[in-house]
């Protein structure tokens, strides 16, 4: 798997204090810029040390250690709790595997996961990763824009919507003979959304292939979204007309909707959004819009009221 | 002996409470560890709640008057337990004294969202049933004490809630305690008859009488 690593980050890409409390303005003008003009330049490297706010002003985001990142997961086909993947993925199964994608596209592929690794090399990303549970970490994440795979299929006219499916497998995936949720575990994303530099499909973690609690052997990440949206062990990615339905989604309606964008000024019913408990640190920290990706995503939203469309 | 079996409940009780600073030591409590503190001294809060609230019915089945006496050992380790959950969402959680703001996020926790509203009413509730759980208070209160003392019923139900409306998805543990809860309600209630309230008003019908005793022994049931 050929890793390219990223370039250093610019201290330019920090957000300055000023602009930072005029950020809703900001990000109106940015947004249109971006659309405009840096979009062909954009390189695909979110902002890595966007600091948060006065109080926990300063803070650099450091990737979590490979064991948390292993052992802590919501990952229910394995059980609910967050020891269950790691304890009870070891039957599953990952090779050998296809991904078929289909629907609304000109050239639908059925593909091995091997043509995947060799065809779309991987690259490095290191994100946050918001669970909508009210956690976070820092993630660096092997895998290739979801874009090029896109482009390949050829998405016709009518497509708008791209839905993922994950494999239903009850004799390796515990979880799924309980109805914690309905099987299989279903996403989807706006076609924007998924054709955007930041969306990967995820195929390792720190250079090593993806284990199977973290969703071998293929992944969506979504970095500004709640975790849930990205989906594992995907088996299945259609093009659709229609907004497909999503897991969370059907499990609570009123409490996972389709976007599932980060928002600190939006709160979950029962819980508050504002802030987030860092995995490894000991108070916890503001939670930025979009996770703090707002100057890469923010425009795809424009006019829209994230309170409705949640 | 009923010393020893104090003690020994006592040591049990705690028992828990040692297990988390063991596993916080030894870097056992996972990549949350304030998640895992919190949510097992919570457990462990409604376990012995739950406990406590078997006591009675217990001893109606069994007979065993003296279990009675070990009830308010269970209460109060369940009280412990609910305070060191409290504390941990307090002080390691939200960072109250040390974080700037945890207060006001606090106080707007407990007045926004319902599972923390519910869990605090809870601990509100136990801290008077703890205070007079004394003998002194006993004697006090009289029959009042154990008027009282049924809003243990209402913390755990609250208690329960709160762990209901925390969780995500379908969960069966919290159902399962609130059934739990149900049941020792229900056990509370009926069968009526008390193995130790064998009073009898001077009129009633000796003892050889078939009818049963219950209706008229219950109302002076001392449990």
């Amino acid at each position: 798997m050929l890793i390219k690593h990223p370039d250093d980050f610019r201290s330019s890409e920090i957000t300055p204090e000023s602009l930072y409390w005029n950020r809703r303005q900001f990000v109106g003008a940015a947004g249109a810029m971006i659309g405009t003009t840096l979009l062909p330049s954009l390189t695909p490297l979110p902002p890595l040390h966007v600091r948060g706010e006065g109080e926990r002003g300063g803070e650099d985001d450091k990737p979590n250690s490979y064991e948390d990142i292993t052992h802590y997961n919501n990952y229910y086909e394995f059980g609910p709790d967050k020891r269950d993947p790691s304890e009870h993925s070891g039957r599953f199964l990952p090779r050998p595997w296809t991904v078929i994608v289909e629907g609304e596209v000109h050239k639908p592929k059925t593909l091995d996961i091997d043509e995947i690794l060799t065809r779309y090399p991987a690259e490095e990303r290191v994100y946050r990763l918001r669970c909508v549970e009210g956690w976070s970490m820092v993630i660096p994440w092997n895998g290739f824009p979801l874009s090029k795979l896109l482009n390949d299929v050829q998405p016709t006219s009518q497509a708008k919507y791209v839905a993922f499916t994950t494999v239903y497998r009850p004799s390796e995936m515990p979880g799924q003979n309980t109805n914690i949720l309905p099987w299989p575990y279903v996403e989807g994303l706006r076609v924007d959304e998924a054709m955007h530099p930041l969306t990967l499909l995820v195929t390792g973690l720190y250079g090593k292939p993806l284990p199977n609690q973290d969703g071998a052997p293929i992944r969506l990440v979504a970095p500004w979204k709640y975790g849930f949206k990205g989906i594992k062990a995907i088996v299945k990615i259609r093009l659709t007309r229609q907004q497909p339905p999503t897991t969370w989604s059907m499990a609570a309606p009123d409490e996972y909707g389709f976007y599932a964008n980060v928002n600190p000024t939006v709160d979950h019913p029962r819980w508050s959004q504002k802030r987030e408990r860092r995995l490894g640190e000991f108070l916890r920290r503001p939670t930025l819009m979009f996770n703090g990706y707002a100057e890469q995503v923010a425009s795809l939203y424009s006019g829209m009221d994230l309170r409705v469309n949640f | 002996m009923a010393r020893l079996i104090q003690a020994a409940l006592v040591t049990a009780g705690l028992v828990p409470a040692a297990l988390i600073v063991w596993d916080a030591l030894h870097d056992n409590l996972g990549a949350n560890p304030i998640e895992q503190i919190t949510h097992r001294t919570g457990d462990w809060t409604i376990r012995l709640l739950l406990g406590t609230l078997a006591v009675t019915p217990l001893r109606r089945l069994t007979g065993w008057n003296e279990i009675i006496r070990y009830r308010r050992t269970l209460g109060l380790l369940a009280f412990t337990y609910v305070c060191l959950h409290f504390l941990t969402y307090l002080v390691i959680d939200q960072g109250f004294p040390i974080q700037g703001f945890a207060i006001r996020y606090v106080v707007e926790d407990i007045a926004k969202r319902p599972y923390i509203t519910v869990g605090f009413t809870a601990f509100l509730l136990l801290i008077p049933l703890a205070w007079t759980s004394t003998k002194g208070w006993i004697r006090r209160l009289g029959r009042r004490w154990k008027a009282l003392h049924q809003l243990l019923y209402v913390a755990a139900a609250l208690g329960v809630l709160h762990y209901l409306w925390l969780i995500k998805g379908d969960r069966p543990t919290p159902v399962v305690y609130g059934l739990v809860l149900v049941a020792l309600l229900v056990l509370r209630v009926w069968p009526r008859r008390s193995v130790t309230a064998p009073l009898r008003s001077p009129d009633a019908p000796p003892a050889a009488d078939p009818l049963p005793l219950p209706l008229r022994a219950r109302a002076l049931d001392p449990s």
